[in-house]
This record gives structure tokens, C-alpha cells and sequence, in this order.
């Protein structure tokens, strides 16, 4: 008998499942464990973008033209981001994280889901001020590799600069943030000096392992488009990856409490989002 | 729900109401929301901030927080995204209610309020469109009448009530829940 309250999926919703099934089987991406709701919602605007009439029509095309598939990527993967987003976390990360990174003679900082670069070049900025960007290797990752483009080109836009100079000098910045980039190709271009040391790598959190150690891990609005599960697997590879005692930054509004590693991790900044790996 | 007409209704809550109640308004992004612990205070029933991940617990009234859209996953929790704002607001109605009326379907109450802009139109039509109920504040008794003109004319929605009416409905909601 048919339940009464059972409210079955819509016709696009399993359209929906079937694609990322796809994309997973087809190119070796797994966007299985993203939240739903978002997810849709992004495939909903490739299917305009597409000119796609229906979601299936949007599969066959990914299935059997990988060129369809890179443009889809851009709309599965979600490059929003900025410069200082979020000061508060700086100013922590300069205040609390420091003091103990200092200590250390050689770091190694991983930047996990590191869009077009915006948070991998102020990182780089603020550990440059504070004396460590010379002996920090930094790794910056992510699956989309339009965006790792970006970020290696490190050519931020212009009309950005002004909220940008506001974020760097509410996150504790004190110098001309001008210094740190020229007008160029029709962009703020970075000074490459700051990424000398950072390595721009393909790494996918749903698929791929721990490649380092590190002492500092940020990783900012990346797990909120991922399930439970997904996020489980994800804080898995930080806390495997991390030293002991490691630091682990997570954006404004992200928490750990539903994850089985809620215990492994201590607040050490609890408004900024800041964590620490817990003593054994 | 959304504006400056919200606290109005809430306050027609009784102490045990039954079924989670989710609200969102226009917000600015780069300040924390107080809703939450300011309704605690004033609502017999408790009030939090809907966190990413969290289950949609019944009984509870959730306000959306700043900065990040908010959205309802298959599995009865919250999801916050940072997504562009759509028609300028993030928070964005649409976003939430759109994800709420694929999950909740014929069992969702869609309500909306004065505002100065389109958003909340589609998302009023999903919930129509997925069997969900409807109910537009009056524009005439709007402070501001674009949000409900243009939810009216994308939605045809199954209410339009001025604010004193929908605060009367509000507590007969939970009797029609199966």
C-alpha cells in the first residue's frame, strides 16, 4: 500500500542522482556526498547556462563530450570567495596561531579546497608580516583546475581592492595592502614572492589521501556543501594529516559537533572557528 | 516570513506548538544575527539560529543567520551555502523556500510578508507547485507592497490576508498536520 506521507522524489531530483552518478563513473569526480540542496540548485543554472532542457539531457551530453563536462564542473564546484573574508579569522590566526607556529623551524600550511586563491594569498600576506612565509611550504588544493589556474595567475579584480584593503586592515594588517599587488592584465596582480613557496596541486577530499604533514590546515566554507559522511571522511584526513597539536581553521558559520571527530578536535578560538587537534 | 512584520505573528505561537517553523529576513551580511536569542526570550517556545548540519527539530521556531543561504536537505537538516546572493539577499527567501518545498512538499505552510523586492515569488510558487500551502500578506496592508505583489503574481496563492488574519491562523496550522 502506498504510504500517505511519503513524499517521493520529483522526477528532476532522481534526474539529479543519476548525473553525479555519472560524473563519477564517467571522469572520476565525486560530488556524491554534497548537500543536496545546493547541488541542485548549481545544476539547475548549468542546465540554462547549457541550454539544456532537462537534466537527462544535460547527462548525455557530460557522458559523451568531456569539454560539456569541464563547463559543468564550473557550476559543480562553487568558487565564491574573497580576500580576508571574514577579518576576525585572521586577526585569531595572528593572534593565537602564530605564537605556536613561530615555534616550529619549518612549517608546512595546507590551504584544503583553495577556490581561485583569494584565502591562499592573504594567508601568505599574514605569514609573510609575521616573519614565517620563508620557511612555509603551503599547499593549495582543489578538484576545480579552472580555479587552480586562477590562483596560481593570482590576478584578483580591481573594483575588489577597496573591500579587500578594508578586510586586510579589520584582519590586523597594519601596512599599504597596494604594496602587494600591481595593475596588471587588467587586474590586481599579486606579487608572485608570496606564492614562491606554494604548491598548487590537484587533491580531491571525497577521493583522495593525506599527502603531508601539516601544522596548520585551513579550510574555509569547503565542508558546508558536503554531508555528514563527507565531512566525517574530510576531518579524518585533517586530523591524520595534522601534527600533534596542529591548528584547524573552518568558516564562520561551520561546526563540527555532529561529526564523530567533534571530540578530537578543542576550540581554541570558538567565534573565529578556530581548532586545535587534541592532546592523546 | 520576512520584515519588520515578523515578530507579529510569531508572537501567536502557544507554548507547545508542534511544528518546526523556519524564518528568514533580509539581512545584512557582515553582522551576526540576535533574532534568535532575542525571540528566546519572548517566545514560549524555543528559538535558536539554524546551524549547518543541524536536524529541524519540531516545536522549534530557526531564523536563518547572516551571510550564508540557508536551505533544508532531504534528511530534515539544515545546509548553509555561500553561493551568490540571489535578487541581492543572502539569506535569499527563494533559496529556502524552494529546497523546504522539495522536502516537505504538500506538508509545507509558505508565508510571506512585506519586502522591497522580487525574492520570495518562486519560491512561493515551488511550494504551490509541489501541493504545499500559500499565504501572501495583503499589499494594501504592507508596509512595503512589491514582495507580496509579485509573490501574488507568480504564485496564485491559496491566501491573501492582512497581518491580523495571518497572526489568527498561525495556532490552527498544527491541526491539519496528519
Amino acid at each position: 500500500m502506498k504510504n500517505p506521507h511519503h513524499n517521493p522524489p520529483s522526477d528532476v531530483d532522481i534526474e539529479m542522482r543519476m548525473l553525479i552518478e555519472a560524473v563519477y563513473l564517467k571522469y572520476n569526480y565525486d560530488f556524491r556526498d554534497y548537500t543536496g540542496a545546493s547541488q541542485k540548485r548549481r545544476v539547475l543554472a548549468a542546465l540554462r547556462a547549457m541550454e539544456c532542457g532537462t537534466v537527462s539531457e544535460l547527462q548525455a551530453r557530460v557522458m559523451h563530450d568531456p569539454a560539456a563536462f569541464a563547463q559543468l564542473l564550473q557550476f559543480l564546484t562553487i568558487p565564491v570567495t574573497e580576500m580576508f573574508r571574514d577579518p576576525d579569522y585572521y586577526l585569531a590566526v595572528r593572534r593565537l596561531v602564530v605564537p605556536f607556529l613561530e615555534t616550529y623551524p619549518s612549517l608546512n600550511v595546507w590551504v584544503a579546497g583553495c577556490s581561485t586563491g583569494e584565502e591562499v594569498y592573504s594567508l601568505a600576506i599574514l605569514l609573510h608580516e609575521e616573519g614565517l612565509l620563508e620557511r612555509t611550504q603551503m599547499y593549495a588544493t582543489d578538484i576545480n583546475p579552472d580555479s587552480l589556474d586562477a590562483a596560481r595567475r593570482g590576478v584578483m579584480p580591481l573594483d575588489k581592492m577597496r573591500l579587500y584593503t578594508e578586510n586586510y586592515q579589520k584582519a590586523g594588517g597594519t601596512r599599504a595592502f597596494s604594496g602587494y599587488y600591481t595593475a596588471a592584465y587588467g587586474g590586481a596582480l599579486f606579487d608572485r614572492a608570496l606564492v614562491e613557496n606554494v604548491t598548487f596541486a590537484d587533491h580531491s577530499l571525497a577521493t583522495d589521501a593525506v599527502f603531508a604533514e601539516t601544522h596548520f590546515i585551513s579550510c574555509r566554507n569547503v565542508m558546508i556543501y558536503f554531508n555528514r559522511r563527507l565531512q566525517n571522511r574530510v576531518l579524518g584526513l585533517f586530523h591524520e594529516s595534522l601534527c600533534h597539536r596542529g591548528f584547524l581553521g573552518l568558516g564562520s558559520k561551520e561546526s563540527i559537533d555532529f561529526s564523530s571527530y567533534a571530540q578530537r578536535f578543542e576550540p581554541l578560538a570558538k567565534r573565529e572557528r578556530l581548532f586545535r587537534k587534541a592532546g592523546t | 516570513m520576512t520584515s519588520a512584520a515578523m515578530p507579529m505573528p510569531l508572537r501567536a505561537l502557544p507554548a507547545g506548538f508542534a511544528l518546526p517553523v523556519i524564518c528568514i529576513l533580509h539581512l545584512p551580511g557582515d553582522r551576526d544575527s540576535r533574532l534568535a536569542e532575542l525571540f528566546d526570550e519572548r517566545l514560549p517556545v524555543p528559538v535558536r539560529e539554524a546551524t549547518d548540519k543541524a536536524e529541524i527539530v519540531p516545536g522549534t521556531v530557526y531564523f536563518a543567520g547572516s551571510g550564508y543561504h540557508l536551505s533544508v536537505e532531504r534528511d530534515r537538516t539544515f545546509s548553509i551555502s555561500c553561493e551568490p546572493p540571489v535578487h541581492f539577499a543572502r539569506p535569499a527567501i527563494d533559496v529556502l523556500m524552494e529546497s523546504s518545498a522539495d522536502v516537505y512538499g504538500p506538508g509545507l505552510v509558505g508565508i510571506l510578508l512585506t519586502g522591497a523586492n522580487h525574492d520570495g515569488a518562486s519560491g512561493m510558487a515551488r511550494i504551490r507547485a509541489r501541493g504545499g500551502f500559500t499565504v501572501v500578506q495583503d499589499p494594501l496592508d504592507a508596509q512595503v507592497a512589491t514582495m507580496p505583489e509579485s509573490a501574488i503574481a507568480a504564485s496564485n496563492p491559496n491566501l491573501i490576508l492582512p497581518l491580523e488574519r495571518i497572526h489568527a491562523l498561525l495556532p490552527m496550522l498544527e491541526m491539519n498536520e496528519p
